[in-house]
């Protein structure tokens, strides 16, 4: 090995652990004549460029959530809490299509990253000082958080709750956890990734063929193998194999929110799924069943009631479909990272309002029918409940809800997270400032 | 500091204050985070497996131990079987292995990202969401992987042509 053999404080225990190799060890070795810190590093930098806007995507979802941001009670760690703008309202189609696209598509530049290093992993004694024991501790945050993250975001964007625990206490936390590990491992390494980029040309690297491919220079961390094998692929043969995964990755998952034609293309994912051409035939969030509504409750029975100011009235749905209506062109944007965009149809939120004596309203509460549930209920902010894009729709696609889409009546506010987008809505209460 | 105290404080810890500054600061936050999810919800007493805490660890085990080492016995396998120095001739006019490899990967990574469809592992959840099955992700899947080997297995027989003129 080429490592130096020197130990700081307290050398006798690093080199007791050196002395106490574990079987097998010297059986592990490392061939591909392609690793080294110039390729480490060009996985870096695209992490380094694309993984903060993961995290501020992923961040910016639970403002957008509002009042139902989960989970409560995060202490220090609770971010500046902003209403949550409804212009555009394409807003967060595009933060949390950004957050799961990108996340699925960075996949493979963590998996090539992750295989560039793994050497590290390997190399005995673990430790030679306090200091890269510290070292170790942080890149567990780094390399467990990011793996947890993307983990439990594939499971949950695919209804596979097989982990058992609350998605969002997991991924929330999960998150920061990972970020500390971020951070660090940047600030650490930020001056190696400079260096060692410079180290070699890219332009020579897109230039460089199979069989001309040779080795890095022996390098301090062990990266470049002592013995490589020959090359059976250039370094611009392995950069266009983990981008072509990348490109992959996107082309199997950006359907799912640009919709359209390439909606077919998300072949694999939930939202990918044909679900026919009618006007009520776009993908669905909870079916009506799931949600608990019982047959007769959406029927000539129903009724909207609505609170503010000491006034209260009830309408029913011929009352509603009386009052002046309005159709606005919105998407309904999942946390799941799809979306869909349709013509919708109904009561302004703010005549709703105007009805029982609010022609300011700062806010709302709006209920189902559906009795269980986190998301049972919502509460809307002031610039969601004043938009004149915010409604109480009726109808989508000019003909009436189905039920699946919240027959008789359901929220759709622009750029507000799909969920509380309250279907089968039985009451709203609105607040004065 | 003293260049001589620094030394000596760098050859006691093993890199510089600054270092220690940073991986200390970064330890108390990452503190405050598991003391802020608290032990109960880290930790189910009932279903071990089902615990915050072990998928943590897991999945860098699941990564180190056991995918690593699997991607990588099933690389050396194909080299060996196809690689530039396999075979009788020492270089092979046009090598197999990448055009394995290639179709291998997708079928891989694919898996990897969408098992829970493939597997039909989102049961009655998913049907509740979306009023949907997952019956039709398995056979789009093998399609997909198909296509890619047939695809890569194309290129093949173009490149060996090529070779051959």
């Amino acid at each position: 090995m080429a490592e130096s053999t020197t130990y700081a404080f307290p050398a006798r225990l690093w080199a007791g652990i050196a002395r106490r190799r574990p079987p097998g060890i010297d059986r592990i070795v490392w061939r591909s004549p392609l690793r080294g810190p110039w390729l480490t590093s060009a996985f870096g930098a695209v992490l380094l460029a694309t993984i903060p806007i993961v995290i501020v995507t992923g961040l910016l979802s639970y403002v957008a959530y509002g009042d139902q941001a989960r989970p409560t009670d995060v202490g220090w760690l609770r971010l500046p809490m902003f209403d949550w703008p409804t212009n555009p309202s394409w807003l967060f189609r595009l933060t949390q299509g950004l957050h799961v696209g990108l996340g699925l598509v960075l996949v493979p530049v963590v998996l090539a990253k992750l295989w560039s290093v793994v050497p590290r992993l390997f190399v005995w004694p673990p430790a030679r000082s306090i200091a890269q024991v510290l070292e170790r501790i942080t890149l567990l945050m780094l390399v467990g958080g990011l793996l947890f993250e993307i983990v439990t975001g594939v499971l949950n964007i695919q209804y596979d709750y097989v982990f058992g625990f609350s998605f969002y206490t997991a991924h929330y936390y999960g998150a920061w956890v990972f970020i500390v590990g971020f951070v660090s491992h940047v600030a650490l390494k930020l001056p190696t990734m400079v260096r060692s980029l410079r180290s070699r040309s890219f332009a020579q690297e897109l230039r460089t063929r199979r069989t001309d491919t040779v080795p890095e220079p022996a390098d301090p961390d062990g990266l470049v193998a002592a013995d490589p094998s020959a090359p059976t692929m250039s370094r611009r043969g392995l950069l266009a194999l983990v981008g072509g995964g990348s490109l992959l990755t996107f082309a199997l998952t950006a359907g799912q929110t640009i919709g359209g034609p390439t909606r077919q293309l998300a072949l694999l994912l939930p939202r990918g799924l044909d679900t026919g051409d009618g006007p009520n035939d776009f993908p669905v969030n909870k079916t009506a069943e799931a949600a608990g509504i019982r047959p007769g409750a959406t029927e000539s029975g129903w009724r909207l009631a609505l609170e503010g100011a000491g006034a209260s009235v009830t309408l029913d749905r011929a009352q509603l479909a009386a009052m002046p209506q309005h159709t606005a062109v919105l998407p309904i944007a999942c946390v799941e990272g799809w979306s869909t965009t349709q013509t919708w149809t109904g009561v302004r939120i703010r005549d709703l309002a105007d009805r029982v004596g609010l022609a300011d309203p700062s806010g709302a509460l709006v209920q189902s029918l559906q009795e269980e549930g986190a998301f049972k209920e919502a509460v809307l902010n002031e610039g969601q409940v004043r938009h004149p894009d915010a409604l109480l729709a009726l109808q989508v696609n000019g003909v009436d809800l189905s039920l699946d889409h919240g027959f008789p009546a359901r929220i759709i506010v622009p750029a507000m997270p799909g969920v509380l987008n309250t279907k089968w809505v039985k009451s709203i209460r609105f607040e004065e400032a | 500091m003293s260049s001589a105290r620094a030394a000596r404080w760098s050859r006691a810890y093993g890199a510089s204050g600054w270092h220690l500054a940073l991986m200390l600061a970064s330890l108390a936050v990452v503190t405050y985070v598991v003391l802020t999810v608290g032990l109960a919800a880290l930790w189910d007493p009932d279903v071990w497996w089902q615990s915050i805490a072990v998928w943590f660890v897991g999945a860098v085990v699941l990564h180190d131990l056991v995918l690593f080492p699997a991607y990588a016995l099933v690389d050396r396998l194909l080299r060996l079987r196809l690689g530039p120095s396999a075979g009788r001739r020492a270089t092979p006019r046009v090598p197999l292995l990448n055009y394995v490899r290639v179709p291998t990967l997708v079928a891989g990574l694919t898996f990897l990202l969408f098992f829970p469809a493939i597997l039909s592992r989102g049961g009655s959840t998913y049907a509740n969401a979306t009023g949907l099955t997952q019956e039709p992700f398995l056979q789009r899947w093998l399609l997909l992987v198909l296509a890619a080997y047939l695809l890569s297995a194309l290129l093949y027989v173009v490149a060996r042509l090529r070779h051959r003129t």
